[in-house]
């Protein structure tokens, strides 16, 4: 019998076996920040066990609140900085390089295909676009992957969604998942990691596909995967291109991790989305989806682009795209927070900041901030956004607030008119 | 071992996420005792108030319990309000390796129990004693008992035997 993608990164990573399918698998990086983390450093050092396993293979970042808004959030970020530095961690981003942890750590090449990653943070899942096997876990987990490498997994079973179809204007990698999470709830892919494939996912860029795997926790899955290709080579190859004599050679090692044939799979979904429209969430969970409700706008208070589903600089220049000579409406906000330092860099050599600022946006600087309604654009009570982010949760971006979930695109058309509304229903 | 003994609190709702249960702007918190306050304090659900927890160390919901973000603060703040058991008729991964990571347990009951317990007990004082050697439940209520026997991976038992993960790896890896 074959194997998927993630039983073969199993197999190369397995350390122990304890009992029943549990698996103890051997981590290649352990990423942190500021929210989850101080607490494993903290209790590490009350036992006496301050030191981790491998300092090249752990990437930290302060990105929740940053710069830190009050005393609490500076003494989060004082530890990260100093347990950086005790513990000669040399990946270690702090103001001025810092970026929402799922953008910039890809961006770093810090992600590679049979990877084993773990980070506390539900959305590392987002790095099985590099075909890796990345999830989100507590900060118990946490602390034991610092101090020991390693992390137990029951034995992965795996969805596969093969969206085939053609991906029609105005309609993004969001809409793909929010149609997905839509179709099989927020329970669906519980326990299980969701495998994407298909000619829509071959042709996606590692930015779609990041947007894609984003979601996957939404779903309740582990970890989302593709198949690493010539694009992963692409984006990968200033990072490798000393570990293999060609992006020939680089593909054919990347392409032993990708599913035998006869792999077998706890179900397998053909999701076709040709007639796929844009999509939005409504309630206040994340499969409460629907397409664009254009009748019956549906008017906003804010406009939030950033984090890590959306984030990224193809999502900037979507939104750009819709908002060049225009403004937003008198009646809404519109929040910018490229991902990024570098989304932030390309982004302003581009052209697209000033657009973003002529139409009236704020830009802040790169941080998960208003997503999780930590800082930068917090909703009051009976407050509507539109975002780009990943979870419409009852206060999710403010106590008593309101979150509709859509891609960019969308969202910078929702500015313009102050209702939800699609970029092919402006003037 | 922690206690898993004492009066139910009723949540009959699926999807409860981990923003309800302690949301994200408790977590600049660094210790778990500054959570307490605030364990809930965003779960819709109608009837209830946060007033209703006090007393209470067992929490009975339907399914995807803890879904949504990674934060351990989710069974910390149960724990900090003495509630180290949660039955449900499933979980959200992350949130039910967390409660056994931590030494709390997250047991699966299958939905026709789990029915009959909403169906039996809810709205009246219910107590839960937990024979953990036997894998056994016992629902109690006034003059009403009922048995439960439920199961907990070899695995997960050990983690609660040993006080958690990290002893568990610390000893063994």
């Amino acid at each position: 019998m074959g194997k998927t993608i993630a039983e073969k990164i199993f197999d190369t990573h397995r350390i122990d076996n304890p009992s029943g399918d549990i698996n103890v698998i051997q981590l290649d990086a352990v990423f942190c920040h500021e929210i989850t983390t101080p607490v494993a450093i903290n209790d590490l050092k009350e036992r006496g066990m301050d030191r981790v396993f491998d300092s090249t293979k752990i990437k930290a970042v302060i990105d929740h609140v940053t710069p830190s808004k009050d005393s609490k959030t500076a003494t989060q970020a004082r530890i990260m900085r100093e347990w950086a530095r005790n513990q000669n961690i040399r990946d270690f981003f702090d103001i001025g390089k810092n970026g929402v942890c799922h953008a910039l750590f890809p961006e770093k090449g810090f992600v590679r295909p049979g990877y084993t990653i773990i980070m506390g943070d539900s959305h590392t899942c987002t790095h099985g676009a590099f075909g890796a096997f990345a999830a989100g876990v507590g900060t118990t987990d946490l602390e034991v992957g610092i101090l020991k490498g390693v992390c137990a997994f029951h034995y992965p079973k795996t969805i596969k969604i093969n969206i085939t179809g053609i991906l029609r204007k105005g309609v993004f990698a969001k809409d793909v998942i929010l149609s997905v999470i839509g179709k099989i709830g927020v329970n669906g892919a519980t326990n299980k990691v969701m495998e994407f494939t298909g000619p829509v996912v071959e042709k996606m860029s590692m930015e779609e596909r990041m947007t894609l795997c984003n979601m996957a926790i939404e779903a309740g899955g582990t970890s989302g995967i593709c198949y690493p290709d010539s694009t992963t080579v692409e984006y990968l190859w200033k990072f490798i291109k000393d570990d293999y004599e060609s992006k020939e050679k680089a593909l054919s090692d990347f392409e032993k991790w990708h599913s035998d044939a006869d792999a077998e799979y706890t179900k397998i979904i053909v999701h076709d989305i040709t007639d796929l429209k844009p999509m939005m969430t409504v309630g206040y969970k994340p499969d409460q989806v629907q397409e664009v409700n254009t009748e019956e706008k549906i008017k906003v208070d804010q406009i939030y682009i950033g984090s890590c589903t959306n984030g990224r600089i193809e999502d900037l220049r979507e939104a750009a795209v819709v908002l060049k000579g225009r403004k937003i409406s008198d009646s809404v906000r519109g929040i910018l927070s490229p991902a990024t330092p570098d989304v932030y860099k390309l982004a302003m050599k581009e052209g697209l900041i000033d657009i973003f600022m002529e139409a009236g946006f704020c830009v802040t600087n790169p941080t998960c901030g208003a997503c999780l309604g930590m800082s930068n654009g917090v909703l009051a009570a009976g407050e509507v956004c539109a975002s780009t982010t990943n979870r419409n949760f009852n206060g999710r971006m403010g106590k008593g607030g309101m979150v509709h979930l859509m891609s960019p695109a969308v969202a910078a058309a929702t500015s313009v008119t102050g209702y939800i509304t699609t970029p092919d229903n402006l003037d | 071992m922690k206690n898993f003994n004492g009066e139910i609190l009723f949540l009959e709702r699926s999807d409860i996420n981990t923003d309800e249960i302690i949301p994200a702007k408790y977590l600049t918190e660094i210790t778990k005792a500054a959570l307490k306050p605030y364990l809930l304090e965003d779960l819709k659900l109608e009837g209830f108030t946060t007033k209703d927890i006090p007393g209470k160390s067992v929490i009975i919901t339907r399914e995807n319990f803890g879904c949504g973000s990674s934060r351990e603060h989710a069974p910390w703040a149960l724990e900090v309000n003495g509630i180290n058991l949660v039955l449900a008729e499933n979980f959200a991964r992350i949130f039910k390796q967390n409660m056994f990571n931590c030494g709390m347990m997250a047991v699966e009951l299958d939905k026709e129990t789990i029915e009959e317990i909403f169906k039996i007990f809810k709205g009246l004082k219910t107590s839960i004693e937990t024979d953990f050697p036997k894998a056994v439940f016992v629902l109690k209520s006034g003059g009403k008992s009922i048995s439960i026997p439920f199961t907990v991976s070899e695995f997960d038992r050990s983690l609660v035997e040993a006080g958690g993960w990290i002893n568990f790896a610390d000893k063994n890896y």
